[in-house]
């Protein structure tokens, strides 16, 4: 089954790596990874897409707070949430045709944001089944590039999923005495 | 005043309470090996040179194992840090604290392929508990706090530290922190208390418990406390490869190791338990065998640090994650008053009977004679036996290269004490074992410290014999030679029906000879009478020693529970022997 997971990590050289070379020494799945800085810039989220068993995606989760540079990790599958992706395509556009694709951007909410005489580029946003549709529906028109970002969430409500509570450094912080 | 960046480095090794250093110069750690120079004659650190890097981070790695402290390595860039990497990966899979710093090119030609440049975080960062690129002067001293605090808490493992020269040599005031505080490390060591107490009405309400140490009961010091838990509530005790001394194996509850070469009465014990304790313990498949067979029936507990360790490859039913020290003092503290653990004690009984049904049917065995041959072939389990009468007393350090003299080392010596073990579980490196001993020997001068080694394995770091005499560490290296690569060959002669290749090793080095050269003590002994003589010899030197014992070539490790088979049905060496006596040209002369 597939897992969305928030991952709070401090904004450091080599954590990207960190986590992916994580995934791929444990051979597990990454669907999707985004990445980017948050409102502290001491800290990036990730947002990652995985599948697996239950008892793979716990593992997945304890191995990824074992990263040191990794704060808070959050499952939002269990939670309520709102996911979207976002997607450019340069679609072939001539003839008949031309009117066509646009009325299906229309239709799904799309936007124009580049066109030439033989092409339109649109944007996309909402869920992974949305832009899966709007990808169907214009490919027999002829796909020159897609790019997709790959999913975000967040949790819904007012609370945060993600809030840092630092916890307290335990006694045991202190520097440990050689012996 | 403003330090460069390798007095800072020196400092904080200072601050740090570091002694000793094992490494090797090159090009990218110049001035951090001219800062030491002045450190060196001060007398606060020696260096300790070593002759291929691989040796430096398997001394720093015994040193650890025989003390418990973290052990520090010095190496330059390049193919000085990629020569470590085989000891730093040996490290990091059997969770030792330990410190690797590496010199970089500067940083201004890092990822231009400049010479000697490798990626040496990216090469070690799957072989680390993590590691750090210092690319600012200024912040050297924290992260050097930072990685001994790293190395040392939670989980321990091995921590690098990569410094391009420049940083070596740049400029600025030494801050050393007074406390190291990494928000997103905050290892839980408490262990609930409810936890603990679902724990124990579980152990209390059983009739075959079974305690399973490992080596987080070392790394935790929790011997005491382990040992004190078994005694009180009288549970059978047996331990991993790594946790071996956690529990006193001359205590008659202790059941000796486990897994795939473990005694028999442990690995049924852990068959039929009801209530298994696992504490400090990965479940490695070296324990479990077959996971669908394993411990079917028994309810689990699991104490470790490493919340990923648990239910990771066995779910159990009473996760704690804790230090095991820790929780174990927390279970001390809540046992019930004595009458009723004299009670219980007295109800495991039957379990206790039932075990020792089992060590009587099957002890530990070998033959110790050899079909067809004169009485004076050498067995290799004999030898080790012997070695371990003769010094048991000194309560030695014993280090092991990988194979079966490891095997027999692990079943025929008893272990105590904790940190006199120093073996490589997780990752089985050959050529660990005379390497290590020299970094046990430098942490404890006065002790003795043996290397059980095999004939294939000890040539893969013999280089470093010559830096025992050097410093005249009176290290005691027992070659236990069957002229093969024994553990392969067996596995070839019970899997591949006895398709020798690639494990014969006849041609060997004249050992006496290679260690004269290196300025050690030579011996070689070919008959069984002997052994005892060379190695009260062996052991009244004062030069470090290489003792050749040619031993029985064909003889196996047992019990054995093949890769991937249940723990529940061990080969014996008895069954074993039958199949060998059969095969044998001479069996005619032994009925
Ligand atoms: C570096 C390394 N290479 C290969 C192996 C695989 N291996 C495991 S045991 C063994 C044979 C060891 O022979 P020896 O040191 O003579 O010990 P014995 O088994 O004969 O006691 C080999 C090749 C290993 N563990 N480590």
């Amino acid at each position: 089954m597939k897992h969305t997971l928030a991952v709070l990590v401090q904004n450091e050289f080599g954590v990207l790596s960190r986590v992916a070379g994580l995934f791929s020494a444990r051979g597990y799945n990454i669907e999707s990874l985004t990445v980017a800085e948050t409102l502290d810039p001491t800290v990036s989220r990730m947002t990652i897409v995985t599948s697996g068993e239950e008892k793979i995606i716990e593992q997945i989760t304890k191995q990824l707070n074992k990263l040191i540079n990794v704060i808070k990790v959050v499952d939002l599958t269990g939670l309520e949430h709102v996911e979207r992706e976002m997607a450019l395509v340069k679609v072939h556009a001539e003839g008949d045709g031309r009117a066509e694709v646009l009325r299906i951007c229309d239709i799904f909410r799309g936007k124009v944001v580049d066109v030439s005489p033989s092409s339109y580029t649109f944007e996309f946003t909402g869920v992974e089944e949305k832009i899966n549709a709007v990808m169907n529906l214009l490919k027999p028109f002829g796909i020159r590039e897609l790019v997709r970002t790959g999913k975000v969430a967040v949790s819904r409500g007012a609370g945060s999923s993600t809030e840092i509570r630092r916890r307290p450094a335990g006694g045991d912080a202190h520097l440990a005495e050689a012996g | 005043m403003e330090l460069t960046g390798a007095q800072i480095f020196v400092e904080s090794l200072k601050k740090l309470k570091v002694d000793t250093l094992f490494g090797y110069p090159g090009g990218a750690v110049l001035h951090i090996y001219d800062a030491l120079h002045f450190a060196e004659k001060d007398g606060s650190i020696r260096h300790i040179l070593v002759r291929h890097e691989q040796g430096a981070v398997h001394m720093a790695d015994g040193y650890a194992r025989a003390t418990g402290k973290p052990g520090y390595v010095l190496l330059t860039s390049g193919p000085g840090a990629t020569n470590g990497v085989t000891g730093i990966a040996t490290a990091y899979m059997d969770s030792i604290p330990m410190v690797i710093i590496t010199g970089q090119v500067p940083t201004h030609l890092i990822g231009n392929d400049a010479f000697q440049e490798a990626d040496v975080v990216g090469i070690t960062r799957p072989c680390t508990k993590h590691n750090f690129l210092v690319k600012d002067v200024r912040d050297l001293a924290r992260v050097m706090a930072e990685a001994q605090y790293i190395a040392t808490s939670g989980r321990p493992g091995p921590v690098l530290v990569d410094i391009p020269k420049d940083v070596t040599a740049h400029k600025t005031a030494f801050a050393w922190p007074d406390r190291v505080d990494i928000p997103s490390y905050r290892p839980s060591t408490e262990g609930h208390l409810k936890q603990v107490k679902k724990a124990l009405s579980l152990i209390l309400g059983a009739k075959r418990p079974v305690l399973y140490l490992g080596g987080g009961c070392i790394w935790s010091n929790a011997a005491a406390e382990v040992t004190g838990l078994a005694r009180r509530l009288g549970i059978p005790v047996t331990q991993t490869l790594m946790g071996l001394g956690s529990f006193p194996m001359s205590d008659p509850l202790s059941l000796d190791m486990l897994g795939m070469h473990g005694t028999y009465r442990a690995n049924l014990a852990m068959s039929n338990c009801d209530v298994l304790v696992a504490i400090g313990a990965r479940f490695d498949d070296r324990v479990t065998g077959k996971l669908d067979e394993f411990c079917v029936g028994a309810k689990k507990i699991h104490v470790d640090i490493d919340p990923a360790s648990i239910s990771k490859n066995v779910e159990v039913d009473v996760p704690i994650v804790g230090d095991a020290r820790k929780v174990v003092q927390k279970m001390l503290d809540n046992l019930p008053p004595e009458p009723d653990l004299a009670k219980y004690r007295r109800s495991l009984a039957p379990w206790h009977a039932q075990i020792a049904e089992w060590e009587r049917q099957h002890p530990l065995f070998y033959q110790d004679w050899t079909p067809g041959s004169p009485g004076e072939v050498i067995k290799p389990q004999w030898a080790i036996q012997e070695i371990h009468r003769k010094t048991k007393a000194r309560s030695p350090v014993v280090t092991t290269d990988v194979g079966q003299h490891q095997m027999w080392a692990a079943q025929y010596f008893q272990f105590d004490r904790p940190f006199r073990w120093v073996t490589s579980g997780g990752l089985g490196t050959m050529g660990f074992g005379l390497p290590a001993a020299i970094g046990a020997q430098f942490a404890r001068p006065k002790d003795l410290v043996l290397a059980i080694v095999g004939d294939a394995s000890v040539q893969m770091c013999i280089q470093e014999l010559i830096v025992a005499s050097e410093h005249k560490l009176p290290i005691k290296v027992f070659i236990i030679n069957n002229i093969y690569l024994g553990m392969v060959r067996q596995w070839q002669e019970m899997f591949y029906d006895d398709r020798y290749t690639a494990v014969h090793i006849p041609l060997q080095p004249d050992w006496v000879k290679l260690a004269d050269a290196m300025g050690a003590a030579g011996f070689r002994v070919e008959q069984k009478s002997k052994l005892p003589g060379v190695i009260d010899e062996a052991l009244s030197t004062t030069k470090p020693c290489l003792v050749d014992i040619r031993v029985d070539p064909k003889e196996s490790v047992f019990p054995m529970i093949p890769a991937g088979g249940s723990i529940a049905n061990p080969i014996v060496a008895d069954e074993a022997l039958k199949v060998h006596v059969k095969d044998d040209p001479n069996s005619a002369s032994l009925s």
